[in-house]
């Protein structure tokens, strides 16, 4: 038994683009144990959503997190539709569902280039962000918005995307693929990524169903949980989604889930814009919400959980926003103990830590 | 002639409490799209090696001391850049109970960059409007400096003009909001 320090980690970090603190206790190089310390962006968000009415609650909803903000608009939308008991045009889902599956593809390639730069290897993190540009250059063409869309209502879309654009949007990503390939065979097949993540932080399937891990986390250690299997949830019964499963629970088999989940998200994006019916994309609703609804969404990192309960009035008496990182926390601090003090950064990013959603 | 390093100013960055929209256009600057190494400039992780302190976010309770130490552990001269209507003002979030409001509250801020999120080319503008009030402190600060004898005779009248002109047109200049953002 070494002599046991402990090493600071964060809150301002070259690797972390936002705040989280670590107490990293070691001996010698091996980390004993990881205290995770938050608080430092909580905003009180779901304390602000009482003082909004439903429409201008979407707004603040939203910036919960700039990487899923469509995600969370419509995972709030969706659960006081349901508190509300109406039924959003056809259209309307199909075009949440096209948003958010392209939401995933940025946030993933996001993540990608955060992952690269984690490791040191920049021309690739620079790679994943020049190809990420053309996904945000579609998303400011249909909705306005690079980041922050504020496109989703209570009833439908404030706006709707024309037959035109989602033809193009299909081919842009279709051509997209290949670019994708040539940047994520990298992470695969090279040897200094390889060493860096084979291996590294293995969760067996038991831990991590243990540890309620969800998203992509739990994937990769084979854990076959997606809320988009469950056919509430947008269109994506019809679609025929099936979860990527990886089984060896390690940093490479969380990052090969998300390498074919970009994939996965372009061919859905297609098939749904094969079957988009024409129709109206907003609805009339009743101008009061009572009652209370749980809707589950599947972000880019996993379940996120949201619960509204109407006062009988245009306010919310309670919103409540359960997200992934939350849940994914203490997977994390698991597979840290053991780690070498290297590998703390591969660690931390490969749950795809968003604090701003932990904390909101 | 100037005592401090006159090129390549570095940036560091800080999420006050951003809801990470500001943070990855932060980031998207950096990369192909945007550039901004073309000015030399480069994110670095280390308060110590930085010029520019870009906060995104507003502050709370729990992290304004982080802001402020990192901007003390900053080499003078320094120039600090607000970016997202969060740091600005608290933007959509100031009237939250954790939110004690934008980051001038904490720390003199020298350009601020509205917009939810900023877009890259505001927050490039202002990073660049920020590098003229950099000169400007560094030109104060060398003028404060003792000048050897033969070292001043050499250098021109202007030159010393100039240096004590410059600095408040600069910053005038610079504390501009940067109107293109707002408009977005």
């Amino acid at each position: 038994m070494g002599k046991r320090t402990i090493i600071p980690f964060g809150p301002q970090h070259p690797v972390l683009p936002e705040p989280i603190h670590l107490d990293l206790v070691l001996e010698d190089e091996t980390v004993v144990e990881a205290i995770p310390s938050i608080g430092y962006i909580h905003r009180g968000l779901e304390k602000l959503c009482e003082t909004k009415d439903f429409n201008q609650m979407v707004y603040v909803i939203e910036r919960i997190c700039g990487i899923c903000s469509f995600g969370h608009g419509w995972g709030a939308v969706a659960s006081m539709e349901g508190a509300m008991g109406v039924q959003v045009p056809e259209r309307a889902e199909y075009l949440r569902t096209i948003l958010h599956e392209l939401g995933r593809i940025h946030s993933h390639l996001l993540w990608l280039g955060l992952l690269a730069d984690g490791f040191g290897f920049e021309s690739l993190f620079n790679h994943c962000w020049r190809i990420r540009e053309t996904v945000l250059d579609l998303f400011e063409k249909n909705t306005g918005g690079r980041v922050i869309f504020s496109i989703c209502k209570v009833g439908g879309m404030r706006k709707d995307i024309s037959n035109e654009n989602l033809k193009e949007m299909q081919e842009v990503l279709n051509g997209l693929k290949a670019e994708i390939k040539e940047i994520t065979d990298v992470f695969i097949n090279d040897a200094s990524v390889q060493n860096r993540m084979v291996g590294v932080g293995v969760l067996t399937k038991e831990e991590a169903e243990e540890l309620c891990a969800v998203g992509p986390m739990a994937r990769a250690s084979g854990v076959p949980q997606d809320i988009r299997m469950t056919d509430n949830h947008g269109v994506y019964g019809k679609l025929g989604f099936e979860p990527v499963l990886e089984e060896a629970g390690d940093c490479m088999a969380r990052t090969v889930v998300r390498i074919r989940e970009v994939f996965q998200s372009i061919d859905l994006i297609s098939k749904a814009v094969d079957q988009i019916p024409d129709g109206p994309v907003d609805m009339k609703v009743p101008n009061k919400i009572e009652g209370e609804y749980i809707t589950r969404m599947e972000q880019p990192r996993g379940e996120a959980y949201y619960y509204a309960k109407g006062a009988g009035t245009k306010f919310l008496k309670r919103m409540r926003v359960r997200t992934p990182t939350n849940m994914n926390i203490p997977a994390m601090v698991k597979t840290l103990a053991g780690a070498d003090l290297a590998d703390v950064p591969m660690l931390v990013l490969t749950i795809d830590p968003c604090i701003s959603c932990t904390e909101r | 002639m100037s005592a401090y390093v006159t090129k390549s100013p570095w940036v560091v960055h800080y999420d006050g409490s951003s809801c990470n929209g500001c943070d990855i256009e932060v980031l998207a600057c950096l990369t192909p799209m945007y550039d901004v190494e073309r000015f030399g400039i480069i994110n670095c992780g280390n308060p110590k090696h930085a010029d520019v302190f870009l906060v995104t976010g507003s502050v709370n309770e729990q992290n304004k001391g982080i802001v402020k130490q990192i901007y003390e552990q900053m080499p003078e001269p320094k120039v600090v850049v607000a970016v997202g209507i969060c740091a600005c003002s608290g933007g959509i979030f100031k009237d939250c109970y954790n939110v004690l409001g934008g980051v001038d509250q904490v720390i003199p801020v020298d350009a601020y960059v509205p917009g939810c999120a900023a877009r890259p080319e505001a927050i490039i503008d202002a990073v660049v409007k920020g590098l003229g009030v950099l000169q400007a402190k560094r030109d104060a600060m060398v003028n404060k400096l003792e000048v050897p004898a033969e070292e001043a005779a050499e250098e021109p009248a202007e030159a010393a003009e100039e240096a004590v002109e410059e600095p408040a047109e600069a910053v005038e200049e610079a504390t501009e909001v940067v109107e293109e953002g707002g408009k977005e």
